[in-house]
């Protein structure tokens, strides 16, 4: 058996279907190549061997049983620490949350286990998904396995840095404003991020509700959509949950990868091909395209006028949301509770435990979202930054009706250096530009590795209607077989 | 006093008799262990989500459709955002300016004259956990030394009935108050949502009084709140009415304030004021779609409501050929549903009433019960009445079953059986038992012979006690004035 870490989730599935391998014999080498090279990417935040091995015990005996299982039965994932894991430390990148053991499990992460999946453990990220290179994690930043001292991207810089480090064939992110895709295309893995509705947030501890998704993260476009179908569907305890089937992104991954584009229309936004990108961006993406329209596909420039008031609308919807969400971090009842001295009021110890326990940005947007939401600025701010969002949306609707998908660089630069854009939030927040409006609107879009410039990952945003996330994965897979899946040096 | 013209308000609040909580499946049962009624969602923990409850819903818009309000075709929940420990998510699911159920009225009887209550809105929301501090002289947060947090609450759902002002009742506006939240309580019940218990809290009133002078504005107003019984709301509002108008006498101002009431002495003292009132930033719940009741399914429930209260007193006033007073005893009684189906089990009316109202409310009184709550049926009391009418029972014999049947012993007949209880009626025995007791009493039965027929009644007693009460009183009256005649 060749290197059991550098295999596709699709072939790990096969050969533990086939029995050319255990499931308990892939947990290993993986919990084996997270403690070889952990300590230098850190894109975990808690390692569950125990779990992981218990789990792939039972894939094993139930093969050995010969009860029927998915493709993806024994296959290790590495979750984000942003979901829900029964008895599972999970702290969302927070000191605000440290120790708290969940009682219950996300729904995906249920979907994900009742298929067989072997979870490793919880990866790193932004606290509370805010931010675009895990440097606002409480528990340090994750590095970049293409050059150890940069970004891996964020908030979802764990899930992508595991993958890209060969720790994991497949993780688990959340997108509310790129935080899939971004990390995606700054470490050379594949990132979607399904239509909004499409994968439950039961269990995603939120920061913008209305914005939320959870998707895969995998180093193929096929092992994403593997992946997708496990978690995607309708979920009861969700009510924004989508009580529609979920279009065969397995099969459309395939039918993408034979290379055959012919008829396909390919929008070019023409607000997100101008400047805006570093050049080497820029270039590679104009190749994807190119390679694109070899395989058949038509290309169409269409104007999306109001994509260039997404990034201020999303900077006030989503801190609104999240001054909301995050208002239950108090230390009544979990997580950490400071200054509860027996002096202190209640309202003191509510005030001194969520002083301590966020950090910088979390504390900025929490602050934006109260005065968006304040008596007498609502209407100016966030009744304004909704008017936005649906005019955002109209442009998508008008250009679906020229175009099959939409397609743009991912995110403006390639990964960054530590501390190069943290004293200036904008900077920062510019890192999800392009990925900012399928949020916006709800459809889904994915990251896929298009080439390198100056060495390192670019990708390329491909952007579908709402539940055409099947048309997407199509697309992503014809790209993936012409520009190849790329391979980070070796840590 | 007679000077200012006053204007109240009220917001009643309702917790819904759903078998699940709001927005989880939860239990809603009242009165078990603390916290043993909570799941993830209604804990409100990190990555939990709500689902709305579709029989809250449908709850909400039959109570909206029986205060005849309009039934929006599409609304939404909002967040209340503002931080408390009873608040698992420091911010309350609730509707703002897209409520349920909008635009109103019911109308209530006060003296003879009937006052429509405007209803500005309905709408629903989740109710929050109870927080009980220790340590304190008022049991409030300021300067308890402990707070423990019961969660069973949190979640249940909350229904909020607003009225639009009610201006020109002049002094009847303390009465006004309380009929109207009787009248809802007595809708609500009959529209069985809720079990309107205002001394458990199921339902609970806050009461907005304000006072001016005739021909002049509205003045300013002040909140009422902890006003848990209906008496309570009367004596609130009066109370409120006597300290504005004594403050606006001495040339001061009206504070708009939340006030407490104090249900001991009956007043009320000074809450948080409202000018430094929380900005509670509300905006569209978006954990939840948008509420779009489909037309025909509210038309289904409109055409499904039961006849309001007010209606059927209207028809069994007339069916009963009872006065306005006796029909305002009986519904204070909380008998109008038992009479009626005593009369449904083939008692008359009045028999039903006298019944209910006489022997059964002392008893129910004494035991410090609903008349409901009593461990006799409607068709129990049926069937004593008609043992009486056969002449099986005195009345006094009676009472006697019916004390069987309160204790458990069975229906009227079958405690007769069992305590071998009969009107004796055979001629013979009491023929004997009066001569007897002629026989005892010659000075009595001498009395009796000049005329003084009221004398008999001693004889009546001796008859009574020989037979152990089980004669009928008139026919040994009868019996003994004819053997001295």
């Amino acid at each position: 058996m060749s290197d059991l870490t550098r295999m596709t989730a699709a072939q790990l599935g096969a050969a533990i279907a086939g029995g050319e391998t255990s499931a308990v014999e892939v947990t290993r080498a993986h919990l084996d190549r997270i403690a070889a090279v952990d300590e230098r990417v850190n894109a975990f935040l808690h390692v569950d061997a125990e779990g992981a091995l218990a789990a792939a015990e039972r894939v094993d005996a139930d093969r050995a049983a010969g009860r029927a299982q998915g493709p993806l039965a024994g296959v290790p994932i590495a979750v984000k620490d942003v979901l829900t894991t029964r008895g599972v430390p999970t702290t969302a990148g927070s000191k605000i949350l440290e120790g708290w053991q969940p009682p219950y499990d996300a729904t995906i992460v249920t979907r994900m286990r009742e298929a067989g999946l072997v979870i490793l453990g919880k990866t790193n990220m932004d606290e509370f998904a805010m931010g675009s290179s895990t440097e606002y994690s409480a528990y340090g930043p994750t590095h970049n396995p293409w050059d150890l001292g940069r970004i891996p991207g964020g908030s979802g810089g764990g899930s992508a840095a595991a993958i890209a480090a060969y720790e994991a064939p497949l993780a688990i992110g959340t997108d509310t404003g790129g935080s899939i895709r971004q990390p995606g295309a700054v470490t050379g893995t594949v990132g979607a991020k399904p239509t909004y509705g499409g994968t439950s947030r039961y269990g995603l501890i939120a920061f913008s509700s209305s914005l939320d998704t959870p998707g895969p993260c995998a180093r193929t476009v096929e092992d994403a959509a593997l992946l997708h179908a496990v978690i995607a569907g309708h979920d009861p305890r969700d009510s924004t949950s989508i009580p529609a089937a979920v279009p065969d992104v397995v099969a459309a991954a395939r039918r993408g990868a034979t290379g055959d584009l012919s008829g396909v229309r390919l929008g070019v936004v023409k607000e997100f091909s101008g400047e805006g990108a570093e050049p080497g961006v820029s270039a590679a993406v104009r190749e994807g395209i190119e390679a694109l329209v070899k395989l058949g596909a038509e290309v169409v420039e269409v104007s999306c006028p109001h994509f260039e008031f997404a990034l201020p609308a999303y900077y006030l919807i989503a801190p609104s949301e999240c001054s909301s969400n995050l208002a239950r971090f108090d230390g009544v009842r979990y997580g950490l509770r400071a200054g509860d001295d027996g002096n202190r009021s209640l309202e003191e110890v509510m005030s001194l435990t969520r002083d301590q326990g966020f950090g910088p940005e979390v504390k900025r947007r929490i602050m934006i979202g109260t005065y968006a939401l304040s008596s007498g600025y609502y209407d100016a701010y966030y009744g304004q930054a909704q008017k936005v969002r649906t005019l955002i949306s109209r442009d998508f609707a008008a250009a679906f009706e020229k175009v099959d998908v939409l397609v743009s660089p991912t995110t403006p630069f390639v990964a960054f250096e530590f501390g190069s854009r943290t004293s200036d939030p904008y900077q920062m927040y510019l890192a999800d530009l392009y990925t900012i409006p399928s949020n916006l609107y709800g459809g889904p879009a994915i990251s896929v590795p298009v080439g390198l410039s100056d060495g390192l990952p670019v990708g390329f945003q491909i952007m579908a209607p709402t539940l055409a996330d099947d048309r997407m994965y199509r697309v992503a897979a014809a790209l993936e077989s012409a520009a190849g899946v790329l391979t980070p040096p070796s840590l | 006093m007679a000077t200012y013209e006053p204007v109240i308000g009220l917001e009643t609040h309702v917790e819904l008799g759903t078998n699940t909580k709001m927005f989880c499946g939860c239990p809603t049962v009242f009165g078990a262990e603390p916290n043993t009624q909570v799941c993830p969602v209604c804990l409100g923990l990190p990555g939990s989500l709500p689902v709305a409850n579709k029989a809250a819903i449908e709850a909400t818009i039959r109570i909206g459709l029986a205060l005849n309000c309009s039934i929006a075709t599409w609304c939404r929940f909002a967040r209340k955002n503002y931080f408390y420990p009873d608040m698992p998510k420091n911010f309350q699911i609730s509707q703002y300016d897209e409520p349920l159920c909008v635009d109103g009225y019911l109308d209530v009887d006060v003296d003879g004259q009937t006052i429509r209550v405007g209803i500005e809105r309905v709408h629903l929301e989740e109710d929050t956990g109870k927080t009980l501090h220790i340590g304190g002289a008022t049991g409030r947060i300021h300067g308890a030394t402990e707070s423990l947090v019961d969660y069973n609450r949190a979640g249940i759902p909350l229904v909020e009935i607003v009225t639009k002002p009610v201006a020109g009742t002049g002094q009847l506006a303390p009465a006004v108050a309380r009929a109207y939240v009787t009248e809802l309580r007595d809708l609500l019940r009959t529209l069985d949502v809720s079990d309107v218990r205002m001394e458990q809290g199921s339902m609970r009133c806050d009461v907005n009084t304000s006072l001016n002078k005739p021909g002049e504005e509205w003045g300013t107003r002040t909140e009422t709140k902890n006003v848990n019984s209906l008496r309570s709301v009367e004596r609130a509002v009066r109370s409120e009415m006597l300290r504005q108008a004594s403050v606006l006498d001495a040339g001061g101002s009206i504070t708009q304030e939340t006030r407490h009431f104090h249900e001991d002495t009956g007043d009320t003292t000074s809450g948080r004021s409202k000018e430094t009132a929380t900005d509670y930033r509300y905006f569209p719940e978006p954990d939840l779609v948008p509420l779009a009741p489909d037309p025909a399914w509210v038309e289904t429930l409109k055409a499904a409501l039961p006849e309001t209260p007010r209606a059927r007193r209207a028809r069994l006033q007339q069916e009963w050929r009872v006065s306005d007073h006796d029909l305002q005893s009986i519904v204070n009684a909380g008998a109008v549903e038992l009479i009626e189906a005593t009369v449904a089990a083939g008692a008359t009316p009045d028999a039903a009433r006298k019944w209910w109202l006489g022997e059964l409310a002392r008893r129910a009184n004494n035991d410090g019960v609903e008349l409901s709550a009593l461990a006799v049926t409607p068709a129990d009391v049926a069937e004593l009445q008609q043992l009486v009418d056969a002449g099986k029972l005195t009345d006094k014999l009676a009472r006697q079953v019916l004390e069987g049947t309160l204790a458990g012993e069975g229906s009227p007949s079958a405690v007769m059986a069992a305590r071998g209880v009969e009107v004796v009626s055979d001629t013979g025995a009491l023929t004997a038992a009066v001569d007897e007791a002629i026989a005892a009493n010659p000075d009595v039965a001498a009395k009796i012979r000049e005329g003084k027929v009221a004398a008999a009644g001693v004889l009546v007693g001796a008859v009574m006690k020989a037979t152990r009460g089980q004669a009928d009183a008139k026919t040994v009256r009868d019996l003994i004035v004819s053997r001295l005649s």
